[in-house]
């Protein structure tokens, strides 16, 4: 009877880690391993709505669809990073920006670990110089891990 | 006792991880508690204008993407299946696009040899499905016309297949 209940467990186990997408094993390992420097929702939101300290230029870098329905407020549209025209214009936009500047860029069209747009435009920034870049952690997308969790949003172009 | 509570745990661990991860409500739930879909109309990339009202009487797959997003990507294979196995019984999968122009959408649907319209999608018609706010999302649309299941994130061909057939199934008579 022992020996089929801890087969059963680690059966169990060992399903769960694989059914989960993005289970917390490749997000913590996502996390330790991925080069860009990370801030949570929450930090961002409460950054965000302090009337004191240094307001980021928060840059959206996801799909026009989703900024148009719901964006952070004050966040600038630049597009799928994944695709060079986008990647054109986030550098146009940050040209004339000291090197210190803090950005934060976010996309949340998809879990975190598979975004294809974060990271070029996080390697983009790194590349002509700015150190002061943080990446918005998604663990979802942007719907449920912002917008649902009550942070501020705005809508439009 | 340890161990007990340890395996009992894992049990309802993964009971629950295998709830979250199906990301989609089941078909079968009473017509009161289906809400119609919202008809639109779109430019597909062979430029004819399709109405989703054009397909009630059919069992409708509507798919949220993008060809950047990889999740999205991933599905485009079993939807292609799916259209060529079910399209005889009554299947239609419609793509909406969300990239930003076309261009990319048409390369794409020719290298993965897509067999369904795909269009490109707008704010106005992501709003009306309730806010499509991360990638993919999918809808199973019945024959009458109401949304049978919605998909958030990337789902498994599998679960796709077995709520098309499901409603595939029903009697034409109910609808």
């Amino acid at each position: 009877m022992r020996i089929h209940l801890r087969i059963l467990a680690a059966v169990m186990t060992l399903a769960a880690a694989v059914l989960v997408p993005g289970a917390r094993a490749q997000r913590a390992d996502a996390g330790k391993s991925a080069e860009p420097s990370l801030i949570q929702p929450s930090e961002l939101a409460k950054l965000l709505l302090s009337p004191k300290g240094d307001k980021p230029l928060v840059i959206q870098v996801g799909f026009h669809v989703l900024y148009e329905q719901a964006h952070i407020p004050g966040s600038e549209y630049i597009g799928p990073a994944s695709e060079d025209k986008a990647l054109s214009r986030l550098r146009e936009r940050v040209k004339a920006l000291p090197r210190g500047a803090f950005i934060v860029l976010y996309c949340g069209c998809c879990p975190w670990i598979r975004c294809p747009n974060v990271k070029p435009a996080y390697a983009g920034l790194r590349a002509l110089g700015f150190k002061n870049v943080k990446v918005l952690w998604i663990a979802d997308n942007f719907g449920a891990d912002w917008v649902d969790k009550g942070y501020p949003v705005a809508k439009g172009r | 006792m340890r161990f007990r509570t340890k395996a009992a745990a894992a049990l309802v661990l993964a009971a629950a991880f295998y709830l979250v991860a199906r990301r989609a409500s089941a078909p079968g739930r009473p017509a009161s508690a289906r809400r119609p879909a919202p008809d639109f109309t779109a430019v597909d990339l062979a430029g004819r204008t399709l109405a989703l009202s054009d397909y009630k009487g059919k069992v409708v797959l509507l798919d949220f993407w993008a060809t950047w997003c990889e999740p999205c990507r991933t599905e485009v294979p079993a939807f292609v299946e799916l259209q060529k196995k079910y399209g005889a019984q009554g299947l239609q999968v419609l793509g909406i696009s969300l990239d930003e122009d076309a261009r990319p959408v048409r390369g794409f649907y020719a290298r993965f040899h897509m067999n369904y319209p795909v269009a490109l999608g707008d704010a106005k018609l992501a709003e009306s499905f309730g806010g499509i706010l991360g990638l993919p999302v999918a809808f199973l649309i019945g024959r009458d016309g109401r949304i049978e299941a919605k998909y958030a994130g990337r789902t498994g061909a599998a679960v796709f297949e077995r709520d098309v057939r499901a409603l595939l199934g029903r009697r034409a008579a109910r609808h």
